[in-house]
């Protein structure tokens, strides 16, 4: 099937629609799980106060009526109490074990929310504690084996070409050690859930996610349920970026148990403080590189070892994993790899999703590391990333060719001009001597993966549904969830594209695993690419079948398809279009070597950071930042920016506001008072260019882009306050306190 | 405590424990939800209204304070068939992501213009500085604050 896109006049695709849900979330009408109209009990978890130990007792102090409670523990759990993911570790409630802080122990419920916090400070757990493992590095010795046989969660070893053949002809050899922190989400609505569930309507649940299919696949063996007893439907949801991708299928299946216990509907909304220290963060991360390097700046050799920090359960840690090993080589063509990568585990509450997905963490490394290098080789930074980008027909370290039709020369030339980075170099190099507050810019460059690692696409083989209502529109069925993205505006922008009506016409069905296919995760820079192309497959099916059965001429006006839509569906009752996942021809990915076509297609970026360092409070101000990016043909150009900015600026908070405090593997600074995210006036402003070059596989030639932005700014900002202090910092976030301490 | 005020122009009569949030009232007693609860102790900005005309942060106003107080909410600012200027702005500039600050954020803006018709983005910054925003990078806030300042010139 192919799709003339000249015939397409009222082409929606690269305008600014509005946004489809936008008029009933400015006016308050929009509802997210806490504003449903409920009548039932408050849910909430009695949770592990200790990092690890075994559960002696359970004590309910006096005072508070517990017979009015209803009260659920690990023995209450119907099916198999596991949270069904990749592997099964993790308990939905501890059962005689506590292996972090804050792990849930039991779930109480009552009709009064103020006597069910009461009631929740009033059970007391007695411990039998054993010895817990915070550190990364003490993890990997395993001398205490807190998971598994070694604690690690996952390996990788990628390897291309001969690696120790490269330091004795290397000229230079240099080594150095990266650091990046945990980092909360912080999305503005807490992860809340509702629920109603009983033997024989099985479980409904309503709340605020990512992925109702993760959620479904995690509550059928909860409840020993078949697949069409359980059912999940996402509410409105405000935001996620990753801390609703896996998390919400612990907390939907609590919510589900209590009332599947009590009979009543149960609704459970955490707090910003519970929401702060119980759920995931993005992993805390070690880079070591050592890197053989030419004379004349060629790196003839890179050797990475990657250790990432899981947490105490296996969760999504093999794939952040994943993704983060395979970008960290970046953009550059290296004939001699070694990546030995590990998660390991660690007694604090699991790391999980977060925008990005492992590839912040090893991108930072190695564009700090270049930057390094430049400068003990008096090479210009920008000089040495010319002479090892990867070019079109050379191969990645999994032995990906590429083949994009991208230059990251010209992107990076193209940056540096529109920041007369060059002058600014040159001017602030002057100045900085005799100034209390020195200026610098410095730049990243990198790329990002769209869809999927691997095979992963095939083994989703995800799904989408278009259908002909009776009024004679067109609704989408995908499990692709609106979280603030964009992702009604873009499926509709498709799918009107598609049909050649305006996107008004096209309806979305609200994410409900009872009505809508299996279209896959929205994680992974995938809705608009891989979604999106299922949508507009699905729309030339619909059209086709119409023209072939002769409702519909070969052209058409709206009003023509909508009256063969509505005369379809007089005659023969429904119109339904469901498509499956092809992988694109060419891509080949073999999952025990790791090598192949790790995705299908790159974003590619180069983002520049100009900085103030005021050398007399450490503080360090974005003066201006330009985020440059070549991701394919742009569907809505007001989205794409929202999505590119809202990036940077949780890239920019990672970098230097964002600090989670850890104390015996707990978050001790879990209140938005004490870890500071960027407000308005912390920000620069963030300048967005797009470069557009079509991707033959994405639907009008889109790839990915929501995660892209996260990946940038780290390097971009520290390699710009080296640039103006001389300091080398290779651990985020960098607080002003750090920055003084590195200086003194 | 049996208490008065005026909500969106309109008397409404309740009664709640003296202590409870505001937030909480008009929520829960009130059934207005578009007024959000970010964090509960004042940094986030998700649950601003306005109270006798100035903003306030309604996670930590207890009801006993607003006997007779007039309360405006995102649900008294515009409707979706007439949307407030500033509503249309935000809707045309991209100010909305995910929407949960928004109604909040709507809030400051509105005080905003008030004070200052005509704010540069300096002052449009430091005007909203108090509500948190994780999806936009507060970007097309911005421009949505200016647009919105232009119609209502």
């Amino acid at each position: 099937m192919t799709i003339d896109e000249k015939d397409s006049p009222a082409s929606a695709i690269g305008k600014p629609v509005l946004r489809k849900e936008g008029p009933r979330k400015l006016t308050g009408q929009a509802k997210y799980v806490d504003d449903l109209d409920f009548k039932g009990l408050y849910g909430t978890t009695v949770r592990s106060t200790i990092p690890r130990g075994k559960i002696k007792a359970i004590h309910f102090d006096e005072g508070i009526p517990w017979q009015e409670f209803t009260i659920v523990t690990a023995k209450d759990i119907p099916g198999k109490n596991y949270v069904a993911l990749i592997l099964h570790d993790q308990p939905y409630l501890a059962d005689g074990v506590v292996n972090h802080p804050e792990e849930p122990i039991l779930l109480i419920a009552h009709s009064d929310k103020y006597l069910l916090e009461r009631a929740r400070q009033a059970v007391k757990i007695e411990y039998e504690k054993l010895p817990p493992v915070f550190d990364m590095q003490e993890s990997l010795k395993a001398e205490t084996v807190i998971w598994g046989k070694n604690n690690i969660f996952k390996s990788y070893l990628l390897e291309k070409g001969d690696i120790e053949s490269v330091w004795s002809k290397a000229d230079f050899i240099f080594e150095d050690e990266y650091s990046t922190g945990a980092q909360e989400q912080l999305y503005i609505e807490n992860n809340g859930m509702m629920a109603i569930a009983n033997p024989n309507e099985g479980v409904t649940v309503w709340g605020s996610m990512q992925c109702p299919y993760y959620i479904h696949k995690a509550l059928v063996p909860l409840f020993g349920l078949s697949e069409d007893k359980v059912r999940i439907i996402q509410t409105e949801t405000g935001g996620g970026f990753g801390g609703k991708e896996e998390y919400p299928s612990i907390l939907a299946g609590h919510a589900a148990l209590l009332a599947w216990k009590s009979g009543k509907a149960v609704k459970i909304i955490y707090d910003r403080a519970e929401d702060m220290v119980a759920t995931t963060k993005r992993h805390p991360s070690r880079t070591r590189h050592k890197t053989a390097v030419s004379k004349d700046g060629r790196i003839l050799g890179m050797d990475i070892q990657f250790l990432i920090d899981g947490g105490a359960y296996a969760t999504l840690s093999s794939v952040v994993l994943s993704r983060g090993t395979i970008h960290a080589v970046g953009p550059y063509h290296v004939e001699n790899v070694r990546i030995d990568a590990k998660a390991v585990a660690t007694n604090c509450p699991p790391h999980g999703a977060f925008r990005g997905f492992g590839a912040p963490q090893s991108i930072f490394a190695l564009e700090r590391h270049l930057d390094q290098i430049a400068k003990k080789l008096n090479i210009a930074p920008e000089e040495l990333r010319k002479r090892n980008f990867i070019k079109e027909g050379e191969k990645t370290s999994t032995g990906q060719t590429i083949h994009e039709g991208v230059s990251m020369d010209a992107l990076l030339d193209r940056a540096l001009a529109q920041t007369h980075y060059y002058e600014k170099r040159q001017q602030f190099a002057k100045n900085n001597d005799h100034r209390k507050i020195k200026k610098g810019i410095g730049f990243a460059s990198f790329m990002h993966g769209s869809g999927f690692t691997g095979s992963g696409e095939k083994h989703l083989a995800s799904k989408v549904g278009l259908r002909a209502t009776a009024q004679g529109r067109v609704e989408i069925l995908a499990a692709s969830t609106e979280i603030g993205q964009g992702t009604n505006t873009i499926l509709s922008q498709i799918a009107a594209e598609t049909l050649n009506v305006s996107p008004d016409f096209i309806e979305i069905s609200q994410p409900d695993t009872k009505h809508v296919p299996n279209s896959g995760p929205t994680v992974a820079s995938r809705t608009t690419m891989v979604v999106g192309k299922l949508v507009q497959s699905a729309a030339i099916g619909l059209r086709q079948t119409l023209q072939q059965e002769g409702y519909l001429k070969n052209k058409y006006s709206e009003e023509e398809l909508r009256q063969a839509c509505a005369s379809y569906i007089a005659a023969q009752g429904e119109l339904q279009i469901l498509v499956e996942y092809q992988a694109p021809p060419g891509i080949h990915w073999n999952d025990e070597t790791y090598q192949g076509d790790a995705y299908g297609t790159y974003a590619w970026a180069v983002y520049v950071a100009e900085v103030s360092v005021d050398t007399t409070t450490w503080e360090t101000k974005l003066d201006h930042f330009l985020a440059l990016q070549e991701v394919g043909r742009v569907i809505h150009p007001l989205l794409a920016a929202g999505q590119i900015e809202g990036g940077v600026a949780q890239g920019i908070g990672f970098t230097l506001y964002e600090k989670v405090k850890w104390k015996e593997g707990r978050m001790s600074n879990g209140s938005m008072t004490n870890y500071i995210m960027p407000t308005s006036s912390d920000l620069p402003e963030i300048e967005v260019i797009f470069e557009e070059v079509p991707y033959k596989y994405g639907p009008f030639g889109a790839k990915g882009i929501g995660e892209l932005p996260m990946d940038g700014p780290a390097p971009a900002i520290l390699n710009a306050v080296a640039m103006a202090t001389g300091r080398e910092i290779k651990s985020i976030p960098m607080l002003p306190e750090d920055l003084m301490r590195a200086s003194l | 405590m049996k208490i008065d005020l005026k909500l969106n122009g309109k008397n409404v009569h309740v009664e709640a424990p003296p202590m409870k949030r505001l937030l909480d009232v008009l929520r829960e007693e009130l059934g207005v939800t578009g007024t959000k609860e970010g964090c509960g102790e004042g940094e986030c900005g998700a649950c601003s209204v306005m109270m006798d005309q100035i903003l306030v942060n309604s996670c930590l106003v207890p009801i006993a304070q607003c006997a007779g107080a007039d309360i405006l909410t995102i649900e008294g600012l515009g409707t979706s068939e007439d949307l407030h200027p500033l509503q249309q702005a935000f809707l045309e500039c991209g100010g909305a992501q995910c929407g949960i600050c928004t109604p909040g954020m709507l809030m400051a803006s509105l005080e905003l213009l008030r004070k200052n018709p005509a704010p540069n983005d300096q002052q449009i910054r430091e005007g909203l500085a108090g509500n948190l925003c994780r999806c936009t990078g507060y970007m097309k806030i911005i421009d949505s604050v200016k647009k919105a300042a232009e119609v209502l010139k």
